[in-house]
């Protein structure tokens, strides 16, 4: 184990702390909410400012040890890239199951949501 | 055509570079060997990845794009601190999820996929669905009693951003 800076710890102990309290909150609020959609938020949260906290915290110690190291960037970057798209898809399969509290309300221009287009003539129940 | 052929072998240029960046990063080391290797894979990515991007977005104002990192970093971080609050302390009965319809005034296909990244990275927000001829954004909102508030944030915090920079 590598001696850090003293102020380097510190920060690096904050980090963590943030990261992991918002990674909590982002579990505990996906067993609270309720509906498919308000559940959504929850991961989308805990992926975004709590790994972040956390990527921040090993970007810190690594340099503070000399050792420059960028993978962590790398993986923000990964992340913030296909975190929506994975909620996106999870939030089309909550309207194609019609798995709503809510009905969607009618698209302000053109027909009809992408998800549902063609749905009008689905045997679907 | 000396035009037609470089545009053939480099249909993404910006691509290239970017996948040679990121093939260095990865191997955490700048050396001559990963460069050309990387740059390999650069050329060679964009050229059979080209038939499912056929264009060439431009970015006018790449400087722009920078404040606009800026401005959504900052507002991760306040929104997640907003949205954490709920989470814990206001009741499952008192919330408002409610849906948000953003009729769209972009029209680059780009810009309209960073916008919906952009909503579904600031907490409180999810992009959920796309009209079938891309004109309008469906979001759904964890808790808000006025979705009109919220459509009228996005557009003048993000969109109108994303227009200067795209359009």
């Amino acid at each position: 184990m590598t001696e850090i800076p003293e102020y380097a710890e510190y920060i690096v102990a904050v980090a963590l702390v943030v990261g992991g309290v918002f990674t909590l909150v982002g579990g505990y609020g996906l067993i609270k909410l309720e509906s498919p959609m308000s559940r959504l938020h929850a991961p989308t949260k805990a992926s975004t400012l709590g790994v972040g906290s956390i990527l921040f915290a090993a970007i810190v110690f690594d340099f503070s040890r000399g050792e420059t190291s960028v993978h962590e960037f790398l993986i923000i970057a990964f992340l913030f890239v296909t975190a929506p798209v994975s909620a996106m898809f999870i939030a089309k399969v909550a309207i194609h199951n019609r798995r709503l509290t809510q009905a969607p309300p009618p698209p302000a221009e053109d027909t009809v949501w992408a998800t549902r287009a063609g749905a009008e003539t689905d045997p679907m129940p | 055509m000396p035009r037609r052929l470089t545009r053939r072998i480099f249909p993404h240029p910006l691509l290239t570079l970017l996948l040679t960046f990121v093939w260095c990063l990865l191997n955490n080391t700048v050396s001559p060997g990963m460069v050309v290797f990387g740059l390999l894979l650069g050329i060679a990515i964009p050229i059979l990845t080209s038939a499912y991007w056929p264009n060439r977005p431009v970015m006018y104002k790449p400087f722009r794009m920078m404040i606009y990192v800026l401005i959504v970093i900052w507002d991760i971080i306040v929104a997640n601190v907003q949205v954490a609050l709920i989470v814990l302390f206001k009741r499952n009965a008192d919330m408002k999820p409610n849906w948000v319809n953003i009729p769209l005034d972009l029209r680059t296909p780009e810009a309209i996929a960073i916008l919906a990244g952009t909503i579904t990275l600031t907490p409180g927000t999810v992009s959920a669905d796309l009209s079938d001829q891309g004109h309008a954004l469906l979001v759904h909102a964890l808790d808000a009693s006025d979705p009109d508030a919220v459509r009228d944030e996005i557009k003048s915090r993000y969109e109108r951003r994303l227009k200067e920079i795209f359009e």
